[in-house]
């Protein structure tokens, strides 16, 4: 992980190890629920927990995989699938998700909003 | 045209019928007025599946007649009255009831009558024929108080009414005149094979029998004494001795019939009164009546088109008479000139004793052309043979290497269908010729189900169901469109596919299979469903670590998630028994969580608006008060519901909940590629509704009847009968090896339902596997349901055991507070999702 600039602030949520590998945790920070997703050699990923085609706080129970060489999460209500990396719904062009960065700090998530 | 023309038909038979359907789609002007004379009490039905209403289906089912049709096309149809009078002078038709009714055109479709031979005591109380639904009701009724039942007469229609005696669990025996079952359509040796067979199945049959009278028996109601001095005894008598056209109206107004009857017609299916046609088993042509139900269909719309006066009207010039049936579970196969008696044919056969199979081909003089074929106990070639005959294919060099079994490694002598010429007829029940198929799988019907409906073909008699399929197979080859099973971009394999792998791979995990046999990281599509046949084949605990991750919500949760995010968990209570204590525990858990309660479809109670985080402890609760998971959530066995049976029920003739409640903790927790719905009816009234469920049982005097492939849902489909009268024991055999079939060969997603529909072969060959194990599965797909079985465990129990696994049930990874987003309101005194307007707080925008 690339170290930032001194100013942002990071906020430890949990171990990496709490989050199984494919899978998401949602984390509350600043009042804001973030969706944060392990995928392959512990790469860290955070998106909205919010899914706008359903309104409930549901991203984080998502099944984790690959569409067409992007990192997605699939909606576990209505199935759309989102990129963790840029939050682009891949079956709505106008729907986007905000992104948060989200590093492994030894073995700590931490969050910077 | 200014008046109306006015069509009357006498019979609303199956060809009858026919007729009306191909006027009705010609009468796009609405010149024509349309009356039909109907004597039964019912519309027309299919004749040919009528063996059927034995096997569960309803007069309704049997129906041709789509729900308002004859409405839609301003038909009018006097049902329950008979004609019974022509006036031909006047143009007119005076029926049962007194109606008069004139007609521009009159047409003839009677039918046929069972011919019961003028044997002294014909006429005794269950002596019946079998030829209606009235008549089938007549035997059902009969059979109550009967142990024994005869047939006489070992044609096909005998052999079929010999399978329903059977069926309704008599002891049965068939009594044939001449020396051989069949004698129309096979030979010698092949009549010998067939006897063989069906004796194996449990039916008497007596040969050279020639019935001299019938009279009061000692043991039985009747006895039939022979002319050659044996006597036998039975309760019923059902006589199938061949059938005679109804042509007595034809007589009476003196139209001209053949010798020995029928209505004599020329190629326009005109008789001698050109307004008035004759169809169907009524009408002789060329001196030949035709018992099959293909001729009909040709002369209905051969008379339609000459009615409608359409251009280019097609005429009758005769038909084909093969067939090609099942006979308690036997094939049998009648093509062309199968006694070989065309001057010079030649012909070869093929007896294979140690299979019971019998084949032989008619060849010409030259051994260019098939004249015809006999094939029992395997008529896989029939569909072959039958287009190298009508459309005159020369045979290859050695035409007996069509029926000799292929050794392993040679290539298959059968014509590709490819070889067929365009107008090859595909479906002769319903004329539907190669050219049709094609232009219908251009169209875009590229599933069977698909091209059945819009073409018609294999709908009928079924006789060309494989080679339907082999047509569409081959189109879609050519036109380059890969039959694509693929499940998704990561797993180039179907759902069944990938069963094989996972069994024969031993392999336990998705990484492993992967890694194997895809490639990237997997998605939503392919990781629940490697999960579920891990689960079907290894039955694991489904949130371990490698499992965990795979499963979609609902599973991962054990819970069903709701459209706010909150779950709903449903306990399961086995046939939907349960103690007032339990209800109870129930009641306290909901009122101490505030969840909703509601009785679900499936006879339990399901408790809605549980947050993540309450899940573990409102398991905890329920399990200590006795419960364990439903799988509501899963693609596994949800319930099995029950009707309250003979322990209460006044009709019940068998305990109905005690049988749901063992199988529903028999097969709980198996995971299989779509839900699976159960119940068990204690006796024919069926208040637990089994007929639509996945797997539905009812209760018999005999034992239990086991119904397969039903469901509710977007496209209801009843169930059929798999089979009947079994003890518990052997019904729990057939359902282990009908679930693990299904588990083993199923697509994703595809309900039992749609499973059978596309399954080749049907119903006969589901039967094959499961009663007789055909394919020498049964012990393999027994044991691998044991396994399913030995390894349950309640997946809640598990999970709330270990504080590991509790941890990943809170909401949120780095607080304990709650998703501020679910919001209750109250409505009948319980919460219920607020909607979007009555939320105070929304989440972020
Ligand atoms: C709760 C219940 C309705 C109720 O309040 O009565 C229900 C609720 C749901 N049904 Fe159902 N079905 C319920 C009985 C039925 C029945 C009736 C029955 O089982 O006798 C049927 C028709 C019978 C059948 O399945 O053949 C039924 C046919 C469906 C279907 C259509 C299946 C099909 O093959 O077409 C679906 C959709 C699916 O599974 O893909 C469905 C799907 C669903 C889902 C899972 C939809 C979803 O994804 O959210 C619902 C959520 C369940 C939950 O607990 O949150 N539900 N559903 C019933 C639960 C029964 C139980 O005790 O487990
Ligand atoms: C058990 C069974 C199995 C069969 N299996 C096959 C098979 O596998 N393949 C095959 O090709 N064929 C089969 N057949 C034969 C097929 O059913 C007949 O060829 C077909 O039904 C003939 O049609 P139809 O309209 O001419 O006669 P029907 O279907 O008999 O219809 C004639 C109708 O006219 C009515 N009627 C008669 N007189 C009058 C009147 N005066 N006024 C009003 N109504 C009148 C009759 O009540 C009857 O309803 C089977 C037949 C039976 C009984
Ligand atoms: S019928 Fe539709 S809305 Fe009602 S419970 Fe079933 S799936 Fe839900
Ligand atoms: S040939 Fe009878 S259904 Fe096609």
């Amino acid at each position: 992980m690339t170290d930032v600039t001194s100013n942002t602030s990071w906020t430890a949520v949990c171990q990496t190890s709490d989050i199984l590998p494919f899978s998401g945790v949602c984390a509350l920070v600043n009042d804001t629920q973030i969706a944060i997703f392990r995928t392959k050699d512990d790469q860290l990923w955070a998106i909205n927990n919010f899914d706008p085609f359903s309104d409930a706080n549901v991203l984080s129970r998502g099944i984790v995989g690959d569409l067409e060489g992007k990192l997605v999460v699939a909606s576990p209500i209505f199935k759309q699938h989102f990129d963790l990396e840029t939050g682009q719904c891949l079956e709505d062009d106008s729907v986007q998700l905000q992104t948060f960065s989200v590093r492994n700090n030894d073995g700590q998530v931490e969050l910077a909003l | 045209m200014n008046k109306k023309q006015r069509v009357v038909v006498i019979g609303n038979g199956m060809v009858g019928h026919k007729f009306l359907e191909v006027m009705a789609e010609g009468n796009t002007n609405n010149e024509f007025e349309l009356i039909t004379f109907c004597e039964e009490s019912r519309v027309a039905y299919d004749r040919v599946h009528l063996s059927e209403f034995f096997s569960g289906k309803s007069a309704e089912d049997l129906s041709l007649v789509p729900e308002g049709f004859y409405e839609t096309h301003n038909i009018t149809a006097y049902i329950g009255d008979k004609a019974e009078s022509i006036d031909r002078a006047n143009k007119q038709v005076t029926s049962a009831s007194g109606k008069v009714v004139s007609y521009d055109k009159l047409i003839l479709a009677m039918g046929s009558f069972p011919f019961v031979p003028p044997v002294p005591g014909h006429e005794r109380d269950n002596c019946l024929v079998y030829r209606t639904i009235d008549d089938l009701e007549a035997i059902t009724a009969a059979a109550k108080n009967a142990t024994v039942g005869a047939v006489v007469g070992g044609g096909l229609l005998g052999l079929e009414a010999a399978k329903a005696l059977k069926d309704l669990g008599l002891k049965t025996h068939v009594v044939e005149f001449s020396p051989r079952l069949m004698a129309v359509q096979v030979d010698e040796s092949g009549g010998a094979l067939l006897k063989r067979k069906i004796e194996a199945l449990g039916v008497s049959v007596h040969t050279g029998k020639n019935t001299q009278s019938i009279t009061d028996g000692d043991q039985h109601k009747h006895v039939m004494s022979f002319a050659d001095g044996e006597k036998l005894e039975t309760d019923i008598i059902l006589f199938s001795a061949g059938i005679r056209p109804r042509d007595e109206l034809a007589r009476e107004c003196e139209l001209e019939l053949g010798e020995r009857g029928g209505i004599k017609i020329n190629n326009a299916c005109q008789t001698s009164d050109e307004d008035i046609y004759a169809i169907g088993e009524v009408a002789l042509w060329d001196n030949k009546i035709f018992g099959l139900v293909s001729p009909g269909y040709q002369m209905a719309s051969v008379a339609a088109e000459q009615v409608l006066a359409t251009q280019d009207a097609k005429e009758f010039t005769g038909a084909d008479m093969s067939t090609k049936l099942k006979l308690m579970g036997v094939d049998v196969a009648s093509i062309g000139d199968a006694h070989a008696k065309t001057p010079g044919a030649k012909a070869y056969s093929l007896i294979d004793e140690s299979n019971d199979i019998y084949k032989k081909i008619v060849v010409s003089e030259d051994g260019k052309q098939l004249l015809g074929s006999v094939l029992i106990g395997n008529a896989d070639e029939y569909g072959n043979l039958l287009q190298f005959m009508l459309n005159s294919m020369e045979l290859p060099e050695h035409p007996e290497d069509l029926i000799l079994p292929q050794r392993e490694g040679s290539a298959s002598v059968g014509l590709g269908v490819d070889a067929l010429p365009q107008s090859a007829v595909i479906c002769s029940c319903n004329n539907v010729t190669k050219g049709d198929l094609c232009a219908a799988i251009e169209g875009g019907a590229v599933e069977i189900s698909e091209l059945k409906a819009c073409t018609k073909a294999a709908t009928s008699c079924g006789g060309c169901a494989a080679l339907t399929k082999q047509v569409l197979d081959n189109e879609l080859e050519k036109q380059g469109i890969e039959v694509k099973k693929d499940i998704c971009e990561h797993i180039p394999y179907s759902r069944q596919e990938i069963y094989h792998l996972v069994r024969v791979g031993k392999i336990k995990t998705f990484a492993e299979f992967l890694s194997t046999h895809g490639k990237g990281f997997g998605c939503d599509i392919c990781k629940p469903t490697v999960a579920s046949v891990l689960a079907s084949c290894w039955n694991g605990y489904i949130l371990e670590d490698e499992l965990a991750t795979l499963q979609d919500t609902n599973d991962y949760f054990m819970a069903n998630m709701q459209k706010n995010g909150t779950y709903s968990v449903v306990p399961r209570v086995p046939g939907g028994e349960i103690t007032p204590d339990k209800l109870i525990a129930i009641g306290s858990v909901a009122k101490e969580f505030d969840l909703y309660t509601k009785i679900t479809g499936g006879q339990r109670i399901d408790l809605f608006g549980a947050q993540s985080h309450q899940l573990p402890e409102i398991w905890k609760k329920l399990i200590d008060a006795g419960f364990e998971t439903g799988h509501a959530y899963g693609k596994s066995v949800r319930t099995v519901k029950s009707c309250v049976g003979s322990t209460w029920c006044r009709y019940g003739v068998d305990d109905s909940v005690g049988l749901s409640i063992e199988i529903e903790n028999r097969y709980k927790g198996l995971r299989s590629p779509h839900k699976l719905k159960f119940a068990v009816s204690g006796c024919t009234r069926e208040c637990a509704e089994a007929q639509s469920k996945d797997v539905g049982i009812i209760a018999t005097e005999n034992g239990w009847n086991l119904y397969v492939c039903g469901n509710g849902g977007m496209k209801p489909r009843h169930t059929d009968l798999l089979a009947s009268d079994l003890d518990k024991e052997t019904l729990i055999k057939y359902i282990d090896r009908f679930l693990m079939f299904y588990v083993r060969t199923s697509d994703r997603l595809q309900r039992t339902s749609v499973w059978m529909d596309n399954l080749e072969g049907g119903l006969e060959y589901l039967k094959q596997v499961v009663c007789e194990d055909s394919l020498g599965l049964a012990k393999e797909l027994e044991s691998e349901m044991q396994s399913v079985i030995g390894t349950y465990q309640c997946e809640w129990k598990t999970t709330i055991e270990d504080p590991e696994k509790m941890k990943r049930f809170s909401h949120f990874v780095n607080t304990d507070v709650s998703d501020n987003n679910v919001v209750y309101v109250k409505e009948r005194e319980q919460i219920r999702p607020a909607r979007k307007e009555e939320r105070i707080e929304i989440a972020p925008a």
